[in-house]
């Protein structure tokens, strides 16, 4: 009978354990950081600079959560994490959000229980050779030794690719990009395989760039974007809206130049319930009312983070392609603010 | 008449269990007992209801789904659709393969440096010591990544045996590659092979087999049976007639003449490596992740190794070797027929544990992109399927039971060697 009684205790005192844990909004107020995953170092993504400062891409979003939470953008504890260490910091709460360009795939959504807020990069997985390989298409590769990170989707891809044409290949797992690096410019792989975006940001940091080339094959689809755990909705609304408000912000022309102004008031609605001048949708969310200026503030709109960090005047040089806003033509598109 | 009378029965009271010192210490034992297994079930309470809460309950039904991913190094075959079960058998192969290389290659580098460095030759005895102190106070990891750097930094690369003027050629009258992938060795190969034995059909833990390799274990079995014949009919005629007759000539034969004939009848010929393409294709291919792993394994435990045989000499007394050399024993000859066995019965328990060492240590292999169990099983899979939990034991399991299997054999030689004792 005692054991019954104590039994039925401890799983009481289980359940308020991982009910405590499910206000991650409270908690990262209460703790005054926001613990966000990140790379362990990909330049343009997320890399620490030479004072030791996070920058990039997807630190960007890590600094517009922190702003729009705790209107602080430098109130971020970047945690580095590898492809394959990543989902158990998220999934145990080490991290509060997983910011490192991790691809929104059905299972993870699914099995892992993690829940994508949005999609920030749409991209897909390319194939890096040195340009005196001769080599000018991925079907080409027959027998080539390739340097793969683990725990990734493109793992997988990479699988299935080789599979379906019909040819063989040798892989050669790594940890991180800067392993996989050393290995592909020694000469201990033929071909580097990750995200394309990936591949120009770690090809932009070789002595010689031009003396490698992407092939032309995308083989697969790499929707990119900040992840949640499952089960805490609140969280997952203001990474989800904090995102959302990057993107209206670059759609109706609101920049961190002119947004001391705008922020005055404007006789656009959507700005206004945007920036906060008009309606209570910072109150929703749990944040006061100047949520989305902060985190507009923190790096500018997503074009502005695009073109700082990834965009064709950096060493990366991306072009906005897919991930132009939708009135010029690409998929980055906002639900309104309303 | 009996004057003793039996003494009062005494009733069992309660408090008797602390206050008598006769149940004082069985009393504390349960008690203690009793906390640790609460504690144990809450944890595993704890950990129970906070999986159910996230949504994922316990589950090993994970082994049975597809894989997806490719491993270079397989002993099994092996392809991306097979299960995750099978990647990890494939990793524990892999595990065990990098595991005894690493035990034998460690054992002879550190007997070797462990007798070298009781040498009266000063130079050779201070190189030793330099060598011990070296590997035995770096961390092994950095030895690993050290190991494959060198490899991949300072050998060439597969493109520059091609071309008419090649940078980098093959060693070995043309039959060895060795490039910044790997080292390709020839391969042997049967023209009239035996074929292989295929078991447990398409389970997740099916394999083959060699038909060849069961044919030269019967004859090699055989050839030492003979030997040992040939060895006992010496000795008999040893005893009688004083005069030992020749016999190395017809153990030699014995030793590889069954064996050579055997080869001859299935076709053996060497298959050598041959650069097609990006690679080499053909022989074995030892890829380099095994080497470096390999080689700093041995290296770092034939380190400790090299501690635990000197220190095992050491433990024989001086008198021993002076009694050897008294007899007219040469000073290799005393090491070998009066040391030793006696120094074995002090190193072998200690080595055990530096074997174990070894293995456990071999789990790094993912620095260097090896595939071992905790590479595929406890890294790919857990990261592809998202069973943190399940996996890890599975891997704890994993290793557990090859450390229990090695102390096993261990301590079965132990009891073998030491002393009898009539």
């Amino acid at each position: 009978m005692k054991k019954t009684v104590l039994l039925g205790a401890l799983t009481v005192a289980g359940l308020a354990a991982g009910a405590a844990a499910a206000g991650t909004l409270d908690d990262v107020k209460a703790r005054g950081t926001l613990n966000c995953g990140v790379t362990t170092g990909l330049v343009g993504f997320a890399a620490p600079d030479a004072d030791g400062v996070w920058g990039g891409f997807d630190v960007s979003i890590c600094r517009a959560v922190a702003a729009a939470v705790l209107g602080d953008s430098t109130a971020v504890e970047f945690v580095p994490t590898t492809g394959k260490t990543r989902f158990t910091a998220l999934a145990s709460g080490e991290i509060d959000m997983l910011a490192r360009n991790t691809t929104w795939t059905f299972s993870r959504d699914v099995d892992l229980k993690f829940t994508f807020v949005g999609i920030n990069y749409y991209d897909g997985q390319g194939f890096m050779v040195p340009k005196d390989l001769g080599v000018s298409s991925a079907t080409e590769l027959d027998g080539a030794t390739v340097c793969i990170q683990t725990g990734t989707t493109t793992e997988l891809n990479l699988a299935d690719f080789f599979r379906s044409n019909n040819i063989s290949y040798e892989p050669v797992p790594i940890e991180t990009n800067a392993e996989g690096q050393q290995q592909y410019l020694a000469g201990a792989c033929d071909v580097y395989t990750t995200d394309a975006s990936g591949l120009a940001a770690t090809r932009a940091t070789f002595e010689a760039p031009g003396d490698h080339v992407l092939l032309p094959e995308i083989i697969s689809k790499e929707p990119l974007g900040p992840l949640v755990r499952h089960g805490d909705n609140e969280w997952g609304d203001v990474v989800r809206w904090t995102l959302n408000a990057l993107v209206t912000a670059e759609e109706l022309g609101v920049t961190s130049a002119n947004i001391g102004e705008m922020s005055a008031g404007t006789n656009n609605p959507e700005i206004n319930r945007l920036l906060g001048t008009e309606g209570t949708l910072g109150a929703m969310l749990g944040l006061d009312a100047e949520w989305a200026k902060n985190a507009i503030m923190s790096g500018g709109n997503y074009g502005e983070i695009f073109a700082k960090n990834i965009g064709e005047e950096t060493p990366i040089g991306l072009a906005r392609g897919l991930n132009a806003q939708w009135t010029n033509g690409g998929l980055i598109y906002s639900p309104p603010f309303r | 008449m009996t004057l003793l009378t039996d003494p009062p029965k005494e009733s069992f009271r309660l408090s008797m269990l602390l206050y008598d010192t006769r149940y004082r210490s069985a009393t504390i034992q349960a008690i203690a007992m009793i906390a640790f297994m609460l504690l144990a079930a809450w944890l595993i309470n704890n950990a129970i209801t906070n999986l159910n809460n996230l949504g994922k309950p316990m589950s090993f039904g994970f082994l049975t789904d597809t894989a997806g991913y490719d491993i270079n190094q397989r002993l099994l075959d092996y392809d991306s659709q097979d299960s995750h079960l099978r990647a990890a058998l494939i990793g524990l192969l892999n595990t065990l393969v990098v595991a005894v290389l690493g035990c034998i290659t460690a054992t002879i580098i550190g007997v070797f440096v462990g007798v070298m460095r009781l040498s009266n030759n000063w130079l050779i005895a201070r190189i030793m010591t330099v060598y011990v102190e070296t590997f035995r106070n770096v961390p092994v990891l950095l030895w690993i990544i050290l190991a494959m750097a060198i490899l991949i930094e300072t050998l060439p690369m597969p493109r520059a045996f091609k071309g008419d003027t090649p940078t980098a050629t093959m060693d070995l009258f043309n039959t060895v590659a060795v490039t910044n992938r790997g080292v390709y060795i020839p391969e042997p190969l049967f023209s009239r092979s035996l074929g292989d034995i295929h078991f447990l059909g398409d389970m997740a833990l099916r394999f083959d087999v060699s038909m060849d390799l069961i044919a030269f274990l019967i004859v090699l079995g055989l050839s030492i049976f003979g030997m040992r014949k040939v060895t006992a009919r010496a000795n008999v005629i040893q005893e009688e007639t004083g005069d030992r007759p020749k016999t190395w000539h017809v153990l030699l034969g014995l030793l590889f003449g069954p064996s050579i004939v055997l080869m001859i009848a299935l076709g053996f010929h060497l298959g050598y490596p041959e650069l097609k393409g990006f690679n080499f294709r053909g022989g074995i291919h030892m890829r380099n992740s095994l080497i470096a792993l390999w080689l700093a394994l041995s290296l770092y435990t034939a380190a400790f190794i090299a501690e635990i045989v000197r220190a095992g000499i050491l433990a024989i007394s001086a008198g021993q070797s002076e009694a050897a050399s008294a007899l007219g024993l040469r000073p290799n000859r005393t090491m070998r027929l009066v040391i030793l066995p006696q120094a074995l019965r002090v190193i072998i328990p200690p080595m055990i544990s530096n074997y174990l060492n070894l293995t456990k240590n071999s789990s790094l292999a993912i620095a260097v992109g090896y595939m071992d169990i905790t590479g595929t099983l406890g890294g790919i899979t857990m990261n592809q399927t998202g069973r943190e939990l399940e996996g890890v034991m599975l891997l704890m399991v994993v290793y557990l039971a090859i450390s229990l299997s090695i102390s096993g054999v261990m301590n079965w030689y132990n009891n073998s060697v030491k002393l009898v004792e009539r």
